[in-house]
């Protein structure tokens, strides 16, 4: 039971320890082969892995193709024949969702680099520990003169290597922090292997009695493994956030001479024309030329409801296009839109927030003069009582500072935070900051975004049972032929035949036309159809000669939000509703979920300022949204969470990602993080506690190596042990 | 005692032949996808023949 088992209980977090297929694969791809990625979200099992590569490998052109299940990807090796929307359309055709990859963003070589290292370190370390216990068994039980010597001879040979070769990432940080004038937790660390190798390596040339060549290589093991856990768990994080970040590639159409040409993104410049398809995202800020449409601010405004736009109207970045194609003149492109400075002024709120000090930081900062300054008075004391034995007192101190080596303390914190985070994912949660669990544990206000984040964003229709079955039918007929989501959502909630409508066509802008039984019929925008615009979401049908009908419309309520909502209130949490959209479809909402704080219509800056006005009064907030609008109030909060559907700006300023639709989890997320919390701190307890006996012994002189190795492996075990208590 | 001039390098031997297989594990890329290699064990499409 140590960090090997543990490993293999975690699911996939893990499992971004090693994606480095992609590098390895591209380094050596053979020549007129071209390899590309696609991240595939629904496979999960051995069929999905069969039927894909089987349908990928039978094409001409494609030489390799090799599912990855933990990071749910596939990886494609073909003749360069083939393009990635060819692949994705054929994917698409053996029943799975595939999206491109941006490989350039996906290069987490470094990230791998590094786990790859440590675990080699780590397994170097292993078989030294277990090869010197061997040996260090036969001295603890007896063995004496030559035996004795060659035993601690033949330790010192693989210890002395190991330590030198598996220490290096704490003699490395522990150099970095002494050259910057602090003394970090590798400082004692460091200090502790190279003193007791050194002391351990004089005393066996002479012929001593205790050797600590055991407890220098079992002390690098655990604290690799606690580093590598650390590792582990943050390189999950970040390269599902990179993942997350890829899944938006962003592409343009281009218009030059009146071709259409398609370019990515960051390649636009100001002056150039655009073009935006229907359900296509804005790529940049601009002033729309020709064309009328409707835009959807909801991402960047928190409105429901789409707004009008036509020649010389602004178009921001983020927003989408809904019905008709926009030709559009960028003003602003790349970092310069008004998406990408609100991501900036993101980057600074963050900051001023990174300056949280983690509870292993204060524990450290608090513990490592204190070891200093005993393992080096208890030096100085016994040189005073032994009237100068340099080499008694040495011994006496490295024992001290072996003993009191912060390895159940390089444990405690990692391990919880593994097994927490490992919970979270297995929830639908993605820890993205490693000290997001220890903010989020101290959570007693929630603020909420409505649009996107307590609603899906998509509308439902509420009167369909009032609507005779003509009505429904003609306006089912009508909104087939559109991708407004009004209709979309219309055609989806309507079960009544649709009726033969002829001569359909769209009017960007207004809505859908056509005829049934020689009569013009009009589903669309109530001005258009002649109707008067009421509060709530609608969109009206209007028969040649009789009175117009609206159809109403409410936003879904995300799953789960009534049961967190609930949940919250039992746990004692204050909730407050912030949204930019009309009190009346605010009001609305809350009133359905129980909210008694809200506010509507509510500006970026405002939400941002009522979370600081919170936090400022001693409150603990969290918060949750998945705009623009709620992207200076993410950063400004204690700890953030947004859908995985947020904007990107959004999902880079929160802590937490939610995967799923679902967002229940949040309240175990606070659930899970309390525990957390408390059993990062019993472990502090714990390995303090060992200290507590074994110290004062080592500082009279009564330690020996075996006192030492069992104090330090039980001390570990048991920590790492309460963290899998975790449940 | 004389034993232990090669009982300390078979044990040693044979520690370093683990360590030596963790390296190649290692190296292999065998760590990069443990999740579906469990499941690729279920599938039956080498069921009649060896994978090529």
């Amino acid at each position: 039971m140590s960090a090997v088992d543990y490993e293999g209980g975690m699911a996939c977090p893990g499992c971004a320890v090693v994606p480095s297929l992609v590098d390895r694969a591209n380094g050596h791809a053979g020549s007129g082969s071209e390899e590309l990625q696609l991240a595939m979200p629904g496979v999960h099992c051995a069929t999905c892995i069969s039927t894909v590569e089987r349908g990928l490998l039978s094409l001409s052109g494609v030489s390799d193709a090799r599912v990855n299940l933990t990071l749910r990807r596939v990886r494609v090796r073909h003749d360069g024949a083939r393009t990635v929307e060819d692949l994705i359309g054929i994917i698409k055709g053996l029943g799975y969702e595939a999206l491109p990859l941006d490989m350039v963003v996906l290069s987490g070589t470094e990230n791998d680099r590094v786990s790859r290292d440590l675990l080699m370190r780590l397994g170097v370390a292993f078989f030294s520990m277990m090869n010197i216990m061997l040996l260090s068994v036969a001295v603890w039980s007896g063995a004496a003169d030559s035996t004795r010597d060659l035993f601690h001879y033949l330790s010192a040979a693989i210890a002395l290597p190991t330590v030198i070769f598996a220490g290096q990432p704490f003699f490395r940080s522990a150099w970095a922090s002494l050259r910057a004038g602090r003394l970090g937790m590798d400082v004692p660390i460091s200090l502790a292997l190279i003193l007791a190798s050194s002391i351990s390596l004089y005393e066996t040339m002479n012929g001593g009695h205790h050797a600590y060549f055991d407890a220098a290589v079992m002390l690098t093991f655990f604290l690799l493994g606690g580093r590598y856990l650390d590792h582990r768990t943050r390189a999950a994080a970040r390269s599902a956030a990179q993942e997350l970040a890829a899944l938006e590639v962003p592409r343009a159409i281009r218009l030059r001479d009146g071709v259409e040409e398609i370019v990515s993104a960051s390649a636009l410049g100001v002056g150039d024309t655009v073009v935006i398809r229907p359900g296509g995202r804005v790529p940049v800020d601009g002033i729309v030329q020709s064309g009328a449409s409707e835009i959807d601010r909801s991402l960047l405004t928190g409105e429901t409801l789409p707004v009008a736009a036509g020649p010389q109207s602004m178009v921001c970045a983020g927003e989408v296009n809904l019905t008709g194609p926009l030709t559009v003149q960028v003003i602003a492109a790349g970092r310069d839109t008004s998406l990408a400075r609100m991501a900036d002024l993101v980057a600074v709120a963050e900051e001023a927030r990174n300056r949280y000090t983690s509870l292993a930081d204060r524990a450290a900062r608090a513990y490592s003069p204190l070891v200093h300054i005993l393992s080096f008075s208890a030096f100085g004391v016994w040189m005073w009582i032994t009237g100068g034995d340099v080499r008694f007192a040495i011994n006496i101190s490295a024992a001290v500072l072996i003993i009191t080596c912060p390895c159940a303390l390089g444990l405690a914190v990692p391990a919880v935070v593994t097994a927490a985070s490992g919970k979270l994912f297995r929830a639908g949660l993605l820890i993205k900051s490693g000290t997001a669990l220890e903010r989020l544990a101290t959570v007693d206000t929630v603020v909420f975004d409505k649009t996107g984040t307590l609603t899906l964003g998509v509308p439902e229709a509420t009167n369909l049972g009032t609507l005779d079955a003509v009505a429904q039918g003609v306006a089912r007929a009508l909104a087939l032929g559109s991708a407004h989501p009004l209709a979309q959502a219309l055609a989806a909630a309507i079960v009544v035949q649709p009726l033969d409508v002829s001569d359909i066509r769209e009017v960007p802008g207004h809505g859908i036309e056509g005829h049934w039984d020689g009569l013009r019929v009009r589903l669309g925008r109530a001005a258009w159809v002649g109707a008067e615009a009421g509060e709530t979401t609608a969109t009206w049908l209007s028969v040649e000669g009789q009175a117009p009908v609206a159809f109403t419309f409410a936003d879904r309520i995300r799953p789960g939000a009534e049961t967190l909502i609930a949940s919250l209130r039992e746990q004692g949490i204050a909730v407050h509703l912030l949204s930019g959209d009309v009190p009346g479809a605010v009001g609305n909402l809350a009133g359905r979920l129980g909210i008694s704080d809200w506010r509507a219509e509510v500006l970026p800056e405002e939400k941002a300022s009522f979370v600081k006005a919170l936090r400022d009064g001693g409150r603990h907030v969290l918060m949750v949204g998945d705009g623009l609008n709620d992207t200076a109030a993410l950063a400004a909060a204690s700890v953030s969470i947004s859908p995985a559907t947020a904007l990107d700006a959004a999902r880079v300023a929160s802590d937490i990602v939610l995967v799923g639709q679902d967002i229940a989890p949040v309240a175990e997320a606070l659930r899970v993080s309390r525990k957390a919390v408390r059993r990062i701190k019993e472990n502090f307890v714990i390995s303090f506690g060992y200290n507590l006996v074994a110290v004062p012994l080592a500082l009279v002189g009564l330690a020996t190596p075996l006192l030492a190795a069992a104090a330090m492996s039980v001390s570990s075990i048991t920590v790492t042990l309460n963290a899998m208590r975790l449940k | 005692m004389d034993v232990l001039v090669y009982l300390i390098p078979v044990s040693l031997g044979l520690g370093l032949l683990g360590l030596l297989a963790f390296l190649w594990t290692l190296r292999s890329g065998q760590y990069e996808d443990p999740k579906g290699d469990a499941n690729r064990i279920l599938r039956d499409d080498y069921d009649d023949k060896p994978a090529p």
